[in-house]
């Protein structure tokens, strides 16, 4: 168990390193000079002040010495200031990340309720009609990208059934039912191709384990199918899928992106969008740095959640 | 009904067919099977591995799943076919009235459930236990087939036990409910040869404690001597020998019985020494030999067994069935075996090398 931990904890350290040099060096590689978003065009003409500023900002430093100034601060916890509002790039992810951290909960909640029972449904009745329309309904929406599905649900159910604002976010503090309301559509849209993935991992981990010895066994001694399925098949099957959730929180984070961009969501995709447009290297840098984090650190629980699940790996350990 | 209980068998089979669809054709597992086993009563069923044998328990059981398997004939059980009986009904049978210890208790036990709720989750359901009833339920029964220490064994896990101990947990599985019968595949099979005869004794003082009937498969001919009733002798898909288990070993009479009997690993000779393992491979089921099935195989061929199928008969002795044109130790039988040792016929030649072919003594081990 400590040595598990440990392990964990230095791929943790590994990974953070690296993806905040590939970030450093993809955001220097960015075209545009991020002068332009310190000082306004008109006010370069002063070749002094724009000196002076770039080497504030220690722009015209080599990139590995940038870096490690970057890096100095940041174990402290200081991720530096945005170059634009001069806000702790800290703060401004401490500001957007309810939202988004609600918005991928809710989506995770959302695509399990409704993939574990189809993935059962599909298992159970392997081959049928019903199996073969779940099957191929997955895989026909795991071709929806999240921003058409969230273009879908907008205009039906925000334009034309009006059950949903198309736009805004309600912060929970506010009002829950209207945060609700305003989560719906966007943790639907990224569900679509969630629930697909789910869905198939469910089913294909559901139809291997019911084939297995115990559930005869079990259908022997006169238990129910439904008590066999839920009691008995999912629960090795689940193994799979909380793999798969984890792994999946990366592509939920890129999807987050988008669909804050259309629902204008004051999330951090939302956020990281703008920096990027803006040139604001510090907040680029800041918000990458911190959504790997918890991609590693959601991962790392993930295999915990693994020792807690399944008893032979508590032994072997 | 209750004079039935007390006249008719337990169990009575009736030419058992089941087929297995395949894109390669129909696999014919079970060929027309009948036999019957009273109540309290033990059938001893003996094969080589894809004779049929597990397809035939579960068959009875109805546990063959899938939609590609088709089963004829009649399982009458208690008075009523069973082949004929709805999903629920079965339900009502399966844990109370007829259960099964699985060949591998590595695979038949779920490996993230605790002992204690695989013992007795069925039991609760049947008899609505409560908790701490349900707890001391378990106890017993973990007690019942010598598991020490059950108190807490019930709390583990089952790659915490040995397989010995496992098969004994699957045994107190089938028996909770107190079946009427109960199907043992092959329960030994994945087992230290140590624990082997614990396990067997266990399950032959269960059976006569509790005057269940029980039907033990298995592919060793030595596991049934001395321990079963009754005794029947399969070979792909059809019964070939079937006798009082007594005197089939004193009057063997189908030459793959005799096979089988030459291929008993013996304990007096050097670890694993296999007198003979039986020339040849089993038939094809899709497509099974005309004639009768063993005899590309069988050292007493000639020209009568490769063009008529032998039906299953009674002999002199009424409760001695056999498929058989020339019994071992018939005249006949060993003047086929001399013309076939001469003219070099390999499966005669492998047995005239290994023992002779009349010198089926005891068994021992
Ligand atoms: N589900 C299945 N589909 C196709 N063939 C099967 C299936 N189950 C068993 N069989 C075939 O039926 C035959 C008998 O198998 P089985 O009853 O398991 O033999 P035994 O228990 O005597 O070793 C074998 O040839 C096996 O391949
Ligand atoms: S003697 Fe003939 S009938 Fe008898 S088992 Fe051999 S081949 Fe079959
Ligand atoms: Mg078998």
């Amino acid at each position: 168990m400590g040595s598990f931990i440990a392990t964990r904890l230095v791929r943790l350290v590994a990974t953070l390193l690296a993806v905040s040099f590939l970030t450093f060096l993809l955001v220097n590689l960015l075209p545009g000079d991020a002068i332009n978003a310190l000082i306004p065009i008109e006010a370069q003409q002063d070749q002094e002040y724009v000196a002076q500023v770039r080497a504030e900002w220690g722009l015209d430093d080599p990139m590995l010495v940038r870096y490690g100034k970057w890096l100095g601060d940041a174990v402290r916890g200081d991720l530096g200031d945005s170059i634009v509002t001069s806000r702790a790039v800290s703060s401004e992810i401490a500001h957007r990340i309810p939202v988004t951290g609600e918005l991928m909960i809710v989506t995770v909640i959302f695509s399990v309720l409704l993939a574990v029972p189809l993935g059962v449904m599909s298992a159970y009745r392997e081959g049928s009609r019903l199996d073969q329309f779940i099957s191929g309904g997955a895989q026909f929406a795991l071709s929806v990208p999240g921003f058409v599905a969230g273009l879908l649900f907008i205009y039906v159910f925000a334009m034309k059934l009006g059950w949903f604002p198309a736009t805004g976010w309600t912060r929970i503090s506010n009002s829950i039912s209207g945060n609700l309301m305003t989560v719906t559509l966007p943790a639907l849209s990224l569900s679509v191709i969630e629930v697909a993935v789910y869905t198939r991992v469910v089913r294909s981990d559901l139809v291997t384990t019911l084939k297995e010895d115990y559930i005869l066994s079990a259908r022997s001694k006169g238990l129910k199918d439904g008590f066999i399925l839920f009691r008995h098949a999912l629960r090795p099957s689940s193994l799979t899928l909380i793999t798969v959730v984890g792994l999946n929180i990366g592509l939920l984070l890129g999807g987050t992106v988008v669909v804050e961009f259309l629902f204008a969501l004051p999330g951090l995709g939302k956020r990281l969008l703008d920096a990027i447009f803006q040139r604001d290297f510090m907040m680029v840098q800041g918000i990458t740095v911190f959504v790997a984090m918890v991609y590693v650190v959601v991962n790392t629980l993930v295999d915990l959640v693994y020792l807690v699940v399944d008893p032979r790996i508590r032994k072997a350990d | 009904m209750v004079d039935q209980a007390a006249n008719s068998p337990l169990l009575k089979v009736d030419d058992l067919r089941t087929t297995f669809t395949i894109p390669a054709g129909d696999v014919k597992a079970v060929r027309g099977v009948s036999f019957s086993l009273d109540r309290g009563r033990t059938l001893g069923i003996v094969g080589e591995s894809g004779s049929g044998k597990t397809v035939l328990a579960r068959s009875v059981m109805r546990l063959n799943l899938g939609t590609n398997v088709t089963t004829t004939g009649t399982a009458v059980f208690e008075g009523t076919d069973v082949l004929t009986r709805s999903p629920a009904e079965m339900r009502q049978l399966w844990g109370t009235e007829m259960a099964m210890v699985f060949q591998d208790p590595m695979t038949s036990l779920n490996p993230l459930v605790r002992v204690q709720r695989q013992v007795t989750e069925h039991l609760c359901r049947h008899l609505n236990l409560n908790r701490s009833e349900a707890r001391q339920a378990a106890v017993d029964l973990l007690r019942e087939v010598r598991i020490p220490d059950p108190e807490t064994r019930l709390r583990s896990f089952p790659h915490e036990l040995s397989g010995g101990m496992r098969q004994r947990v699957c045994i107190a599985v089938a028996l909770a409910c107190a079946p009427s019968l109960l199907f043992a595949d092959e329960p030994t099979t994945a087992l230290d040869v140590t624990v082997q005869h614990q396990i067997l004794n266990l399950l032959s003082r269960e059976q006569a404690d509790r005057e269940m009937a029980m039907v033990l498969v298995t592919h060793d001919l030595g596991v049934v001597a001395g321990r079963t009733d009754d005794t029947m002798v399969m070979y792909a898909g059809t019964v070939v020998e079937h006798a009082p288990t007594a005197s089939l070993f004193a009057d063997m009479r189908h030459p793959y019985s005799e096979a089988l009997m030459r291929s008993i690993p013996r304990t007096s000779l050097p670890s694993h020494t296999r007198l003979a393992a039986i020339t040849g491979r089993p038939p094809d089921l899709i497509d099974p030999p005309t004639g009768c099935d063993f005899s590309p195989r069988c050292p007493y061929v000639q020209d009568q067994c490769v063009n008529e199928e032998p039906p299953l008969v009674e002999t002199d002795d009424p409760t001695h069935r056999l498929a058989c044109w020339t019994p071992v130790g018939s005249p006949e039988a060993r003047v086929a075996f001399e013309k076939n040792l001469a003219a070099g016929l390999q499966q005669a030649v492998a047995v005239d090398l290994s023992a002779a072919p009349s010198s089926t003594g005891g068994v021992d081990g």
